[in-house]
């Protein structure tokens, strides 16, 4: 028991990095209705750009900023493959997240690299320090996301994700504002994944495997415990908050003896179960009230 | 106001779905006409709507708004000259957004958005006179999600957002065809009153011969891809629908004879 309470506050600081790349999940998934999987690896094209800057005499904040314009980047080809050349969004994701793979072993020149007795902004050495600048972090992301969204531009994003139809007929592109979604997504992505790799002290070539089902988890997760109600503010924090629970109940699971290689399987199944939550809650409340049949009172 | 020349559409080009959508239609709608379009199933009317906003490209002729050539021009451009309302309730509005975020985005219909505040309280209360006058009692519950509201004040919400900036041509395709006799007749008294307020050019698309009749000055009949009836003034005023119903019989029994 004294292990798990341990373990809190540093998968709390997790949940703070990874709460980033959720939001990203966020401008996609919900906001603009699109699963991007470009994310698995934008994340690491973060985390590998930061890293290597580090490595190169760079400030960690400037690698920081670079890592978010290298996921933009990646948000911008899979923007431009879907919608100029017409290609399935899920696809275009893939796609991306492929070719990425190679491009991210070329920054990093191996299959990861360590940030031994480097500056970083964050790390695990330092678990409050962490907690306190990924708390100010997040507030910042939240603020200037909120902001954001509010904006003619935002609203326009927002709808798109809402009724492309109804958009275009208020004279708005939707395909301009899917790239911008998807390069705004991927560039928290790629933010987040500089953080992460400052964190943990290094990068390495599979840190954003799976990262869309953790994306999708925090959000589900905060939607289930906190309710998407409210402003857009709560709703923000909710899916950081759903990803501090997913990181401790991650701690949680691990202190209780399952492995890391079991760990992906878990996550799938607990997704899987989250993402059919609508479903089963419908179907549950359809034999409950089910109306009687004619004739039959 | 909208010039329509020897326009052509096919769907399914060279398969065995192909379809002539649209052959040779012309068409000329003068400034302030409000043009009722009948026509059986399939006539080509959503069609003709659809290509005049962009939904579609033609694959010949040329439409012109306003004298401008707009044929080449993308939905999202030419939704600048245009106010839509469509059939289903749910595809003039986001459902997610609130009814004052919708009538936000409609009022920068034609404008460019950028990171101004999607929202100003000067419009909120332009907003609420607007709703008012809907007489729906929308004005009272502007930052509710429109996809609380029923079939028939949704049509009424779109309506206004299609109006709001004024457009050179309203497009209304049978949008009160989802909606009870009730809530569709206050929905139409409703466009007739905003397009004679606003002097709009309108094509109103029905399949009420009764409505078709006692709504604008000028009535169009379609039938496979062109406009086989035209009529204004006081000669569509004395119509009764029987004489409608007569010319719809005719077209069939030509199909009849031709098969
Ligand atoms: N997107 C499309 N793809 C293929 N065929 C289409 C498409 N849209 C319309 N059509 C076909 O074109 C023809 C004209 O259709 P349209 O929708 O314009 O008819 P309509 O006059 O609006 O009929 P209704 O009164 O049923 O709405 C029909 O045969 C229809 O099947
Ligand atoms: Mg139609």
């Amino acid at each position: 028991m004294g292990g798990i309470l341990a373990s809190i506050p540093g998968a709390t600081a997790q949940g703070l990095i990874w709460g980033v790349m959720a939001l990203g999940v966020y401008v996609t998934y919900k906001l603009l209705d699109i699963a991007d999987l470009t994310v698995d690896s934008s994340l690491c094209t973060g985390g590998a750009t930061s890293a290597m800057l580090i490595l190169a005499g760079f400030h960690p904040i400037v690698s920081l900023l670079f890592a978010a314009l290298a996921g933009m980047a990646a948000g911008l080809v899979t923007g431009f493959l879907h919608t100029r050349l017409r290609i399935p969004a899920i696809l275009a994701g893939i796609l991306t997240q492929l070719g990425l793979y190679s491009i991210n072993l070329r920054i990093m020149g191996k299959s990861s690299v360590a940030l031994l007795r480097q500056p970083v902004v964050i790390s695990l050495g330092n678990i409050p320090m962490a907690l306190a600048i990924g708390f100010l972090v997040i507030v910042a992301v939240i603020a200037v996301l909120y902001w954001f969204f509010g904006t003619e531009l935002g609203c326009a994003i927002r709808a798109t994700g809402n009724n492309r139809k109804m958009v275009r007929a208020q004279g708005v592109n939707t395909d301009s504002m899917k790239i911008i979604g998807l390069v705004l997504s991927n560039g928290l992505v790629g933010f987040a994944g500089g953080f992460l790799a400052q964190y943990q002290g290094s990068a390495n070539v599979n840190m954003g495997r799976g990262a869309i089902v953790i994306g999708l988890a925090s959000v589900i997760i905060g939607e289930v415990v906190f309710g998407a109600r409210f402003n857009f503010a709560y709703q923000l924090s909710s899916i950081v908050a759903g990803s501090v629970i997913y990181q401790i109940v991650i701690a949680f699971v691990l202190q209780l003896g399952l492995s890391t290689e079991d760990m992906k399987l878990f996550s799938a199944v607990t997704v899987a179960l989250a993402l059919s939550i609508p479903t089963l809650q419908k179907k549950f409340t359809k034999t409950k009230i089910a109306p009687v049949a004619a004739g039959k009172e | 106001m909208l010039e329509l020349k020897n326009i052509y559409k096919v769907f399914n080009p060279g398969t065995i779905n192909e379809k002539k959508a649209i052959q040779n239609l012309n068409f000329t709608l003068n400034d302030g006409d409000f043009v009722t379009v009948i026509g059986g199933n399939g006539a080509g009317k959503s069609t003709m709507l659809n290509l005049i906003a962009g939904v579609y490209s033609v694959d010949q002729g040329s439409i012109l708004i306003d004298g401008e050539n707009v044929t080449k021009k993308p939905e999202y451009k030419r939704a600048a000259y245009l106010g839509r309302v469509f059939q289903d309730p749910m595809m003039g509005t986001a459902g997610n957004m609130g009814i004052e975020e919708n009538l936000a985005m409609a009022y920068r219909r034609g404008k460019s958005r950028g990171l101004r505040w999607g929202i100003s309280n000067a419009e909120r209360a332009l907003y609420r006179e607007k709703l008012k006058m809907l007489d729906l009692g929308l004005e009272n519950r502007m930052t509710n999600k429109v996809r609380l509201l029923s079939g028939g004040q949704r049509q009424a919400l779109t309506l206004l957002m299609a109006t709001l900036q004024q457009p050179k041509l309203l497009l209304l395709d049978e949008h009160t065809a989802a909606l009870d006799p009730k809530t569709a007749q206050k929905v139409l008294d409703i466009t007739d009153r905003i397009v004679s307020e606003n002097h709009l050019s309108t094509l109103m698309v029905t399949h009420n011969m009764k409505d078709a009749i006692r709504y604008g000055n000028r009535l169009i009949m379609m039938n496979e891809g062109n406009i086989i009836f035209d009529v204004s003034g006081e000669e569509k005023k004395n119509l009764h629908v029987s004489d409608l119903l007569k010319r719809f019989e005719d077209i069939s029994s030509d199909r009849m004879l031709l098969a």
